[in-house]
C-alpha cells in the first residue's frame, strides 16, 4: 500500500489501537453522563489528571502500581459522587448551560488545586516493572508490553461494562433513564441514586484512563485539557450517550490519527475534526446516536 | 500583587543595606553605606512568572537578584544602591509591551533585562527601541539581533537555537552518526532547530533520512516510530521542547527505539529531566549554555555556583545564568561609563569582553550577541547520580567563537560596523 511494507502498517494499526483505548476510557465516561444527565461534563479531563496524580500517591504510599489500579478508579468514582451530589444535582433540569459553565469552573479549581499542591512542572512515572520490555510479533515488529497490557485491560474493562449494562436490573434502569428519566420516576425508582452511580462510574472510568496513561504520557496538571477535547470528538462521531458509539469511534478516531501520522504527519492533530465534521454530515446525530438528545 | 512585589523586593533590598551596615567585614562596608541623597540605579525586569515557563523565569529572576545583591553589599553602582523592578507578562506579548511600558513611564527604569519566549523579547524590544532605552534579552531566539529588530539598544546576553544546533549537531555527527532523522514540533522552535541541524549537517556531510513535523502538544509519539524505524537513521533528532520533549522522550524509551539509534535533542534542561526520571534520558544527549559543574574548572563559575546556592538552595540553572549574566553586565558597564547615561552605556557594552559565570564571553558590536560557550550534555543514568541536581554530565564545551552565529549577509548587518553608529 503505497509503497509502505506491511510490517509497518501493522504496527501503525497497534499505535492506533492504544490512542483509540485510551479515548474509549474518556469517552464512555462522558457518554455514559451525558446519555443520563445531559450534563456535558467539562471537568472530565481533569478528573483524568486527578487519577494520574492519586496513582502517584497510591506509589508513594504503596509502592506498588497495581493497588493503585484499584485504588484509583475507586476513588476517583468516589471523589466524583461527591461533586455530583454536593454541586451537579443542584443544576438539574436547568437550561444546558448551567451545567456545563458548572464542570468548566470545576476543572479550573480541580487543575489549580494540583498546582499548589504538587507545583507546576510534572512528575516522573515509569512503567510497572512487570511489564518492562517489549512483545515480539512473528519477527515483523515488537511493541511495549505495557502498551498490551492496556488494550486488555480496556477491553475487560469495556466487556464487564456491557454486561452490566445489558444483563442487569441496574443496568436496565440506567438503560431505561437514557430513553425516558420521567418514566422511570413514575415507575417509582429514586432515579437520583442512579445519577450518583453513573457520574460516579464516568469519573472512576477517567481515573482509569488517568492511572493507566501516566506511564506512557508523564504526569502533569494540564495533562486533561488536550485530551478532553479530543475526547468530545469521539463522543461527538460515536453519538452522544451510546456506549457502543462510544467504543467503535474511539478505535475509528485512533486509526485515523495513526495512518495520518503516517502519511499527512502534520494534519494529525486537525484530521479528527475533519473526520468528525464529515461524519456530522452525513449523521447529524453521530454514528449511533439517538436523534433529539440535545434539544 | 505587582505592588506587594515590589514592596517586599524594596524592604529586602533596605534590610540588605541594613545588614551590610550591620555585618562584621571590616571597614569597607560600614563606610560604603548608601548616600541617602542619591537616587537609585533602577534595572525593570520581565519575565513570565506565570504560565508554562514559570520554573524557568524563576530562575531567572533568582540570578537577576543575586546579581543585583552582590553590587548592593559592595556598595552599589557609583555609589548609587540598585532596585529590580520584577514584572510578570505571562508570557503574553500584549502584557510585555504593557509591563515595559508602564516600567518606563511610572517607574522611570534606566534600563530593561528579561524575557523568556521569541514573541515577548521583540514586544519588550520595541517599547525599549522607541523610549531610546537599553534592552538585554535573556531569552534564546535567532531574530533578535536581525536587522528588522536590532537596534543600537537592543542587546542579547542569550545565545541562539542556532548557534546551539551548530555546537550539538557537529558533536552528534562526530560521535553518534552521520544518518540524522528529524522529529520537529511544527512552531518557531522545531523550524529553527530543525535549519540549525541542517546547516551543520551540509557542512559536515550528514544524510537525512527523514523529517517529521508534528503539532505542538502532541501527546502520543508513538504512531510516527513506524515510520522512522523504517527509515533506519543512526541519530534521531527530537527538535521539540517543554512537555512535547518529555512525552516524545518518555515514548521513545518505550518503544525500544534507543536500541536501535542514539537520541539527541537540541536542549536539555533539568526541569524536564526530573519530570521524565532517569531511565528515559538515559543514553540521550543534548545541548545547554550552562551546566552547575563546570563550577569544578572554572573558577567564575565556581563562584556563581557557590553564590546562588548559598542564597537559593539550589544550583543555577542556564535559565539563572542568563538572569545574573544579562543584569550584572548591564550594572558593569555603568560602572565603567561612570554614568547612566544611556549612550555612554552603550558604548561600554559593545565589544566588551568578560567572564561573569561560565568563562569569557564577548558582546559583539556590529550585531550585539553575546558569543559563549555550548555545552553537549550526556544523562546521568540512576547509578551515576549522587544527588537531586546531579543528573547531567558534560560531554563535550565547544569554546565561543564568531563562525558559530550565521553569516553577517543572513543577519542583514555589517560585520565590524559598531550598531552604536546608527545613533
Amino acid at each position: 500500500m503505497l509503497g509502505i511494507p506491511f510490517n509497518i502498517l501493522v504496527f501503525q494499526v497497534f499505535t492506533g489501537l492504544v490512542l483509540g483505548t485510551i479515548f474509549i476510557l474518556l469517552a464512555i465516561g462522558l457518554s455514559l453522563i451525558f446519555g443520563l444527565l445531559t450534563v456535558v461534563n467539562f471537568a472530565h479531563g481533569a478528573f483524568y489528571m486527578w487519577g494520574a496524580y492519586a496513582a502517584l500517591l497510591c506509589i508513594g504510599c504503596f509502592g506498588n502500581f497495581w493497588i493503585g489500579l484499584i485504588v484509583v478508579p475507586v476513588a476517583l468514582g468516589i471523589a466524583g459522587m461527591v461533586v455530583e451530589y454536593a454541586l451537579i444535582r443542584r443544576v438539574y433540569g436547568l437550561n444546558p448551560d448551567y451545567p456545563l459553565l458548572l464542570t468548566f469552573g470545576l476543572s479550573l479549581i480541580m487543575i489549580e488545586l494540583v498546582r499548589m499542591l504538587f507545583g507546576t512542572t510534572g512528575y516522573p512515572f515509569n512503567v510497572p516493572a512487570l511489564l518492562k520490555g517489549s512483545i515480539n510479533f512473528f519477527n515483523l515488529f515488537s511493541f511495549p508490553a505495557y502498551r498490551i497490557f492496556v488494550i486488555a485491560v480496556t477491553a475487560a474493562v469495556i466487556a464487564s461494562l456491557w454486561l452490566f449494562l445489558e444483563k442487569s436490573n441496574i443496568g436496565l434502569i440506567i438503560r431505561g433513564g437514557t430513553r425516558d428519566s420521567e418514566m422511570v420516576k413514575a415507575l417509582g425508582i429514586d432515579i437520583s441514586r442512579i445519577w450518583l452511580l453513573v457520574f460516579g462510574i464516568g469519573t472512576g472510568l477517567a481515573g482509569l484512563a488517568g492511572i493507566l496513561a501516566a506511564p506512557m504520557r508523564g504526569v502533569y496538571p494540564e495533562m486533561g485539557i488536550a485530551m478532553l477535547v479530543e475526547c468530545f470528538v469521539v463522543t461527538v462521531v460515536g453519538g452522544m450517550g451510546s456506549l457502543k458509539g462510544a467504543v467503535v469511534s474511539g478505535l475509528l478516531l485512533g486509526q485515523v490519527v495513526s495512518l495520518s501520522c503516517l502519511f499527512a504527519p502534520a494534519m494529525s492533530n486537525i484530521v479528527i475534526f475533519i473526520a468528525m465534521a464529515f461524519v456530522l454530515l452525513v449523521r447529524p446525530s453521530g454514528l449511533f446516536g439517538v436523534s433529539g438528545l440535545l434539544e | 500583587m505587582e505592588d506587594d512585589r515590589k514592596r517586599t523586593r524594596r524592604d529586602f533590598l533596605k534590610s540588605i543595606g541594613a545588614l551590610g551596615g550591620a555585618a562584621a567585614f571590616g571597614g569597607i562596608l560600614t563606610r560604603k553605606s548608601f548616600a541617602d541623597e542619591k537616587a537609585p540605579i533602577k534595572i525593570g525586569f520581565i519575565v513570565p512568572l506565570t504560565g508554562p515557563y514559570g520554573t524557568e523565569a524563576r530562575d531567572q529572576e533568582a540570578g537577576a537578584t543575586l546579581a543585583v545583591e552582590e553590587f548592593n553589599t559592595k556598595g552599589g553602582v557609583l555609589g548609587r544602591r540598585i532596585e529590580l523592578f520584577v514584572r510578570d507578562d505571562k508570557l503574553n506579548p500584549a502584557e510585555s509591551a504593557r509591563r515595559a511600558q508602564e516600567l518606563l513611564e511610572k517607574e522611570k527604569v534606566h534600563m530593561i533585562a528579561g524575557s523568556i519566549g521569541a514573541h515577548t523579547q521583540l514586544a519588550m524590544n520595541e517599547q525599549c527601541k522607541r523610549a531610546k532605552t537599553i534592552f538585554m534579552s535573556t531569552s534564546a531566539s535567532n531574530e533578535i539581533t536581525m536587522a528588522k529588530d536590532v537596534s543600537p539598544y537592543t542587546f542579547s546576553e542569550a545565545t541562539n537555537l542556532y548557534i546551539i544546533t551548530q555546537a550539538v549537531g557537529e558533536w552528534a555527527f562526530k560521535n553518534l552518526g552521520k544518518k540524522w532523522f528529524i522529529l520537529a514540533a511544527d512552531y518557531g522552535f522545531g523550524w529553527q532547530t530543525t535549519e540549525g541541524f541542517r546547516a551543520i549537517g551540509k557542512k559536515m556531510g550528514y544524510v537525512e533520512a527523514g523529517l517529521i513535523n508534528h503539532p505542538t502538544g502532541t501527546t502520543d509519539y508513538t504512531a510516527y516510530f513506524p515510520k522512522i524505524i523504517a527509515a533506519q537513521p543512526e541519530v534521531l533528532l527530537l527538535c521539540n521542547f517543554g512537555k512535547d520533549q518529555l512525552n516524545s522522550v518518555k515514548q521513545v524509551h518505550e518503544f525500544g527505539l534507543k536500541k536501535k539509534m542514539k537520541v539527541v535533542c537540541p536542549l536539555l534542561v533539568i526541569t524536564a529531566r526530573h519530570e521524565a526520571g532517569d531511565e528515559p534520558f538515559e543514553d540521550i544527549h543534548g545541548g545547554a549554555t550552562f551546566y552547575w559543574e563546570m563550577a569544578d574548572t572554572i573558577p567564575t563559575a565556581k563562584a556563581f555556583v557557590n553564590g546562588y546556592r548559598k542564597r537559593w538552595g539550589r544550583p543555577p540553572t542556564d535559565m539563572a545564568g542568563y538572569g545574573y549574566s544579562g543584569v550584572k553586565g548591564l550594572l558593569s558597564a555603568v560602572q565603567r561609563a561612570g554614568d547612566v547615561d544611556t549612550k555612554k552605556v552603550i558604548l561600554k557594552l559593545e565589544g566588551h569582553t568578560y567572564d561573569h559565570y561560565k568563562g569569557k564571553q564577548w558582546m559583539r558590536a556590529w550585531d550585539h550577541r553575546s558569543m559563549q560557550d555550548i555545552v553537549v550534555l550526556g544523562s546521568k543514568t540512576a547509578k551515576e547520580r549522587t544527588g537531586e541536581w546531579d543528573v547531567f554530565k558534560v560531554v563535550e564545551v565547544q569554546k565561543a567563537n564568531d563562525k558559530q552565529e550565521r553569516s553577517p549577509d543572513v543577519l542583514g548587518l555589517k560585520e565590524g560596523v559598531p550598531l552604536s553608529r546608527m545613533l
